[in-house]
């Protein structure tokens, strides 16, 4: 049965990540064979763990049964939240993973760049498909540290200075993060997530609890790049290597800061007002202050960072609406409309940006530089990176029929419902700026003369460069289609449903 | 310049080193009855070996020999002990870290099922990770002059 | 709880280390100390008045253990916080073989 297929997620990257740089001593190219085949296999069973038999799947580690009722194990818990997040990271890196079979010619030490990249993948699978807080913490830790290391790959100036920025804040925020979880073992004497929803809701919630949720949001909300803690993020994704940037704007800000945030928040802690609207407002700040630092910026690759801080305000805003309503008891369907739309646009941006982040690798590879004003007429040479960065210019920027539209449409709706009347305008007018960033970005880059300087470089990227992006275009296309009533009952409405029901994930795991 | 730091470290090194391989060693294999377990056993273990360089010195061609293989073996160990975990999955109870060997008395050496080799594991894995850092860095600075 | 404000105070020490000081090698000690603060916090909470180390003994009764859980969460922090150490002084020196010095305030290639 299905059940237990869910440890393999952890497994098999990690056994890949250990293997590869022993058989790479013999077997040079060793690791660009099986790190690209790993993620495939992990992609093939996230999506047939979206036809499983039961809404939530559990399995217990060791062995460990319920003794008296109380979880006394570490349990892996699958239900519809998880599986999204567990298709989207094993999909955008098994992309990432094709694209840089060659884009890494221009690196040495091959073997420890798959070696890196797989241990990232494990750590995010494990933190999505844990239920446990201390082993959430474990895990993090395990991702982050393999993409500290990833950013710093190149071993140039830059890319030194911008993975010790992000490790000095990255530490930081990991420790605050342990700071409350130590705090919530203090007041409750467990670990288990569902163990911890159930005796949060039998006692009141004191000061104490407040305070350790503060921490928890200044925690995670660094590792999601909220402003005002959002300094590391414009230096590391511009200076890691493109599909690093690709791995860490499309996946790891979500799998391991906003994803944390949902999990605990909604189905750990009990809904508070003012904690809900200090979350609502980060996003709607995020939202603005990203795209007015995106506008002026010349770099392409620090410019994609800025609008990734900006589309996680939208989903932080989403998602933050969602609890702010569910907190006064107000109408249920406006709240788990906000937390689809938050969702949605979560999926979507993981597609987009990656696509983006992955056209400005193809376009450095060729050309050598990234700065738009050393750009231009791309178009003629490179006609496939050009067509594929229109559709995700246009996704980013909401324009029918691509998804970014219909998410972010989704999302206004869901604030003129629920009466939160400013944050739609911003949310609309966030939009505009969006839009005419990047049409700056296709009016340097692709379109005019060339004015970069080696004219020799000319041609398409190969094949196994471009075959990720068409295939991420094609998708942007097509998560369109997830509107559809009977499309989205499989794959988001249990996700929402695992949300907003929020007991749904501790009475599974307790009753067992 | 003679190699290496003044030869009464020299000569203690020699006499302790062996000592303290030792206890690392009595650390891991009674993790399950007292303290320490394989993360502290295996850092004691690496100090022995960290000790032996550091009072020693030696040339940067042989160390960078070490460094693979210390590398090599700590890859070992890690695959070594997920095999462990995945064969409580096909014997046994089914499960990912199963405990299927026999568990004894508590307070026999030989009881606890698959921890004790699961401490031993860890404990190689820990001692040649903390020695391949040590190497890396020395390595390293070597390199510069 | 005397002692729990003072881990606390602690760790406000490595915050502020982190935060105030120049000297990169400066930095990462601050860090440091924040995790041994963490550490010494988690100890602490397992505390049960008038209890014994939590080892089982062949002939004893079970009588007053400390909690036993925390001191395994130590374990672990303790080695993760070696791995970020090491890969924050990994960076630390090639930063100093690149830019030729420790100062924070001199490495700013990266502006905007």
């Amino acid at each position: 049965m299905m059940k237990a297929w869910i440890p393999i997620f952890v497994i098999l990257p990690l056994a890949g990540a250990f293997l590869i740089p022993i058989i790479s001593r013999y077997f040079s190219r060793f690791g660009r064979i099986l790190a690209p085949l790993i993620m495939l296999i992990l992609t093939g069973l996230g999506i047939m763990f979206f036809f499983r038999e039961e809404p939530v799947l559990i399995y217990h580690i060791g062995g460990w049964k319920l003794y008296k009722g109380i979880p006394v194990g570490i349990q892996f818990v699958v239900d519809g939240l998880g599986v999204l997040m567990l298709a989207v990271i094993n999909l955008v890196g098994f992309l990432a993973a094709f694209y840089s079979i060659s884009y890494l010619s221009k690196y040495t030490g091959e073997k420890y760049f798959f070696a890196l990249f797989c241990l990232m993948v494990a750590g995010m699978n494990g933190v999505v498909i844990t239920g446990d807080l201390f082993n959430l913490f474990v895990f993090l830790e395990i991702a982050v540290i393999a993409s500290y290391a990833l950013v710093a790959f190149g071993i140039e100036k830059e890319e030194l200075e911008a993975s010790f920025k992000y490790q000095v804040l990255g530490g930081v925020a990991s420790l605050f993060v342990l700071l409350g979880i130590a705090i919530i073992y203090w007041q409750t004497g467990t670990l288990n997530i569902a163990d911890v929803a159930m005796l949060l809701r039998e006692s009141d919630s004191s000061q104490v609890l407040v305070f350790v949720q503060i921490l928890l949001i200044a925690g995670f909300g660094l590792k999601a790049a909220m402003i005002p803690f959002h300094a590391w993020l414009p230096d590391a994704h511009s200076s890691a290597p493109s599909p690093i940037s690709a791995m860490l704007s499309g996946v790891l800000i979500k799998a391991v800061g906003v994803y944390a945030i949902m999990r605990l928040f909604f189905n750990m802690f009990t809904m508070n007002y003012e904690i809900s609207m200090l979350i609502t407002v980060i996003g709607t700040v995020s939202m603005v202050g990203g795209v007015l630092l995106a506008v002026g910026q010349w770099d392409l690759k620090r410019l994609l960072a800025y609008h990734s801080i900006s589309q996680m305000g939208y989903v932080v805003l989403g998602i933050g609406m969602g609890m702010v309503i569910l907190s006064v008891d107000g109408n249920r369907a406006v709240a788990a409309l906000a937390i689809f739309g938050g969702l949605y646009h979560m999926v979507n941006h993981a597609v987009f940006k990656g696509l983006l982040f992955l056209n400005a690798g193809a376009i450095e590879y060729k050309t050598g530089t990234r700065m738009l004003r050393e750009l231009g007429g791309l178009s003629e040479n490179m006609p496939l990176t050009a067509s594929t960065s229109l559709s995700a210019s246009m996704a980013i920027s909401g324009i029918p029929p691509f998804n970014g539209f219909f998410s972010k449409l989704i999302i206004i709706m869901a604030a003129v419902q629920g009466r939160f009347y400013l944050m739609a305008l911003l949310a609309v007018i966030v939009s505009i700026i969006t839009l005419a960033s990047f049409m700056k970005v296709h009016r340097y880059a692709f379109s005019g003369v060339p004015r970069f300087k080696n004219k020799k470089l000319f041609g398409e990227a190969p094949f196994t460069m471009a075959l990720p992006m068409v295939v991420l275009a094609l998708l942007c296309l097509g998560l369109s289609l997830l509107v559809i009533p009977s499309v989205r009952n499989i794959f988001l409405t249990p996700a929402v449903d695992a949300l907003i029901n929020t007991l749904n994930y501790a009475k599974p795991i307790l009753e067992l | 310049m003679e190699r290496g730091m003044t030869s009464i470290v020299k000569t203690t090194t020699r006499l302790i080193c062996g000592v303290v391989f030792i206890f690392g060693l009595y650390l891991i294999v009674h993790g399950h009855l007292s303290p320490g377990g394989g993360f502290a056993g295996g850092t004691v273990m690496a100090g022995a070996f960290i000790l032996l360089v550091l009072a020693f010195g030696d040339d940067i061609r042989h160390l960078r020999i070490i460094e693979e293989g210390s590398s090599t073996l700590e890859n070992l160990a890690i695959l070594l002990f997920l095999l462990l975990g995945v064969s409580g999955m096909a014997i046994g109870a089914g499960v990912f870290f199963g405990n299927y060997l026999e568990t004894g008395q508590a307070g026999d050496l030989l009881s606890a099922g698959i921890i004790p080799v699961g401490n031993i594991l860890i404990g190689i894995e820990v001692a040649a990770a903390l020695f391949t850092v040590f190497l890396a860095f020395v390595i390293f600075k070597e390199e510069e002059q | 709880m005397i002692l729990y404000i003072l881990c606390f105070i602690l760790f406000l020490v490595g915050l502020y280390g982190v935060i105030t000081r120049r000297n990169v090698i400066k930095i990462v000690l601050g860090i440091c100390i924040m995790e041994y603060s963490m550490n010494l916090l988690l100890v602490l909470i397992g505390y049960v008045e008038g209890g014994i180390a939590p080892i089982v003994v062949k002939g004893v009764e079970d009588t007053n253990f400390v909690d036993p859980l925390p001191q395994a969460m130590v374990l672990t922090v303790i080695v993760i916080g070696l791995a970020t150490t090491a890969m924050l002084l990994a960076i630390a020196i090639r930063v100093y073989k690149k830019h030729g010095t420790f100062d924070i305030r001199e490495i700013k290639n990266l502006k905007g």
